[in-house]
């Protein structure tokens, strides 16, 4: 049986990948044949943005604000892209706060402070898990379980905490919004947190909780959500794809032998990856029957990463023709397209 | 990020300093020559290693460690170990404990990397101190020490979630990131690449209430499973083994944070496998940040009020050669490698009251209060208490 996917060049990072959950973010410009790479180290946010006829690549680096102050450091938790109809912001969330960028990373254009206690307590303050819902909305997280809905303007830096979602008591671990692009979808968003506990909103003025499906005691690392289907990433290894309105169980993936860092899905074709520590990368077909509201998950690929702790690793375009991966120690991302 | 990370690292790498220092004073026990001007007997031996026990495990100094904080930097944490070393009548010069923390560190990370769970950083630091229960088992108020602080480290630690864990190891592997320092035992086991990543096996067990990949169950509206379906993992996994405990003592079954030094193969012990090199020393830094400093200024404060018990016929000017230059190179554990960039390797010499004069001696000075204390234990007692109440 042929390889379906082959290795090709790495782009070299000007510093190595730190060991964080859904450590690699792309964005896709098609006008300008360009794709952009960011990939978090300790405070700094890594980006390259990489010519398609592969000749041409610049970098960047983004610090964490308030982490050269004396009394204390600020390690970013993820770096990802927000794409709204009317622009792109780069997020950046820290142990201090949330910093919002023009997408090349040039101008920031917000920042929003966390409530830092002045003397350290035993829970770690931090934002964690990104997600842009419908037009204007950018979901952050918090380790204290708060989802922090920020109001986007189509341009400028008027850009307003509109609400707080209060309903996951554990840290948040990642968000995802519904990517298939399909308006009818009910659920917008879903959230997961270290408890493995799932809520499933639907966005508006007021944010409204569809679901909360119930975790395992296990941390929920990496989440997606297409067609109305919760696809969730846990720190057993295990996959399961949930129904998110119902929050009916349709199958559960014995899928890694460690730790799940990352999850994505190419929208266009149903194509999920799945990454862990354990240095594989999987690839599945995720197909949904809508008149049986049957879901069917269908292995098709493995690559090991060798002696690599895989903490990233997203596909490169909406269909899932190449896709990119990062790990811990490793100053490159290893590409890999279809043969 | 996590404010829980310090007890963990220092235990840990403490605990791997402790081996290594063992397993040379052992070395050198066993391979003495007798026309040399100092001799390192076993005695001296266990009673360098109460004495660095009773420092690491020292109540008041592991209290400080459990307040939440954040991680230390690399330069405090230096001198933090190194402050631990000198605890008694061994000393190691600046270019001994360079190696010493490359290779505790390197070991350390290799242990937090090929953790199987977060929360299994606790089985491993639970494996260092049962070892370092072992090597002082001679000392019951020493073993009641180390135990006190096992127990102090189940109430913290056990309550923490598998996502909290992790954020602990995500913390201690941004501290270690980029070091890449190739080990000669590592390399020699097949641990280690020779570009100095990490060996990770695609088979053996699952950790520990983990599934085998490979299958996909499907369910029903009301929760029953209706299909099942196989896919091929690619690597060669096998069900987990039993869990290890957590309790003070017990088989803790991983065997990451054992004494890998305690038994030198038949290949190590062959001189003609070693060669002589100079060894540069490291540039140490001349600008501490102010974190370090305050840092430092703590610990001053809580250290220098340790007492160190000196036996009166030791003279102090007494000089001592745990590993002279001019010898002949023993591999035990840790071989010479050759002066090459990428198989830098780790040689240890120790000298009895040999300070270099660099900025680390000095903080060492600062930290010496001259001469035998005389009051006792009580009275410095109280001073720490009164210190760590001004906090």
């Amino acid at each position: 049986m042929a390889k379906m996917y082959h290795k090709e060049k790495s782009i070299q990072l000007k510093s190595s990948a730190s060991a964080l959950y859904n450590n690699l973010s792309v964005l896709r410009i098609a006008p300008r044949c360009l794709t952009y790479f960011t990939v978090v180290h300790a405070n700094v946010v890594n980006m390259v943005s990489a010519s398609w006829d592969g000749l041409n690549y610049s970098h960047r680096q983004l610090q964490s604000k308030e982490g050269n102050v004396a009394t204390s450091s600020s390690l970013i938790m993820q770096a990802a892209w927000c794409v709204l109809p009317s622009r792109d912001l780069l997020v950046l969330t820290s142990q201090k706060g949330i910093q919002m960028y023009e997408s090349d990373g040039s101008i920031m254009v917000y920042w929003h402070a966390l409530d830092t206690p002045e003397t350290p307590t035993a829970k770690a303050v931090f934002a964690r898990g990104i997600a842009a819902v419908r037009e204007k909305y950018i979901c952050v997280g918090v380790s204290s379980g708060s989802v922090l809905v920020f109001d986007v303007p189509s341009k400028g830096s008027n850009i307003t905490l509109s609400e707080v979602l209060e309903e996951h008591k554990e840290a948040i671990t990642d968000m995802a919004s519904e990517c298939s692009g399909n308006l009818e979808c009910i659920a917008d968003l879903v959230s997961a947190d270290d408890s493995g506990l799932l809520c499933v909103w639907k966005s508006g003025e007021d944010f409204q909780l569809l679901n909360k499906i119930p975790g395992f005691d296990t941390s929920c690392s990496s989440v997606k959500l297409w067609k109305g289907t919760v696809i969730a990433g846990y720190g057993t290894g295990q996959i399961r794809l949930y129904e998110g309105v119902t929050g009916i169980l349709h199958a559960e993936v014995n899928a890694h032998a460690r730790w799940i860092y990352s999850l994505d899905i190419a929208p266009f074709t149903g194509l999920l990856i799945s990454a862990a520590e354990d240095s594989w990368v999987r690839v599945w077909h995720l197909s949904l029957t809508p008149e049986t509201n049957s879901v069917e998950i269908e292995h098709m690929y493995n690559e090991c990463v060798t002696d690599t702790q895989i903490c990233g690793a997203k596909f490169c375009d909406g269909d899932g023709y190449a896709f990119a991966v990062t790990g811990y120690d490793l100053s490159e991302i290893i590409r890999y397209t279809q043969a | 990020m996590s404010q829980r990370t310090l007890p963990l690292l220092i235990i840990n790498l403490g605990g791997e300093m402790i081996y290594i220092l063992d397993q040379r004073l052992r070395a050198q026990d066993e391979n003495d020559d007798k026309t040399q001007r100092g001799r390192w007997t076993d005695a001296d031996r266990k009673r360098v290693m109460n004495d660095i026990v009773g420092t690491m495990f020292n109540k008041a100094f592991l209290e400080e460690l459990l307040r939440p904080q954040d991680l230390y930097s690399h330069r405090a944490l230096r001198t933090v170990l190194t402050r631990i070393a000198h605890a008694s009548i061994m000393r190691l010069n600046l270019a001994s404990m360079d190696k010493l923390y490359d290779l505790m560190t390197m070991a350390f990370k290799y242990q937090i990397a090929l953790c199987p769970r977060p929360q299994d950083l606790l089985l491993i630091t639970f494996n260092h101190m049962d070892t370092i229960k072992e090597l002082v088992k001679d000392n019951p108020s020493l073993v009641n020490q180390i135990n006190e602080a096992q127990r102090q480290l189940i109430e913290v630690y056990t309550p923490i979630s598998d996502g909290e864990f992790q954020l602990i190891r995500h913390t201690l592997l941004v501290l270690f990131q980029d070091m890449q320092i190739r080990v000669s035992i590592f390399l020699k086991e097949n641990i280690q690449n020779p570009n100095g990543h990490f060996v990770l096996q695609t088979s053996g067990p699952v950790p520990y209430g983990f599934e085998v990949p490979g299958l996909i169950r499907w369910f029903n509206a009301k929760g029953r499973e209706v299909r099942r379906t196989r896919f091929p993992s690619g690597g060669s996994y096998v069900s987990a083994v039993r869990q290890g405990s957590f309790d003070l003592s017990g088989d803790r079954v991983t065997l990451l944070g054992t004494n890998m030094y305690s038994t030198p193969s038949p290949e190590e012990m062959d001189p003609s496998t070693t060669s002589k090199s100079q060894r540069k020393a490291k540039q140490a830094d001349t600008m501490p940040n102010p974190l370090a400093k305050e840092e430092l200024n703590l610990l001053a404060k809580l250290m220098g009020g340790m007492e160190v018990q000196k036996l009166s016929n030791v003279d102090a000017a007494f000089k001592v050669n745990l590993l002279a230059l001019d010898q002949e190179e023993e591999g035990i554990g840790i071989s010479e490698g050759t002066e090459h960039q990428s198989s830098r390797v780790i040689n240890i010499q120790a000298t009895q009251d040999q300070l270099a004069s660099t900025e680390l001696a000095r903080i060492a000075g600062e930290f010496d209060e001259g001469g035998i204390p005389t009051e006792g234990l009580g009275n410095k007692g109280d001073d720490l208490l009164a210190m760590m109440d001004e906090l």
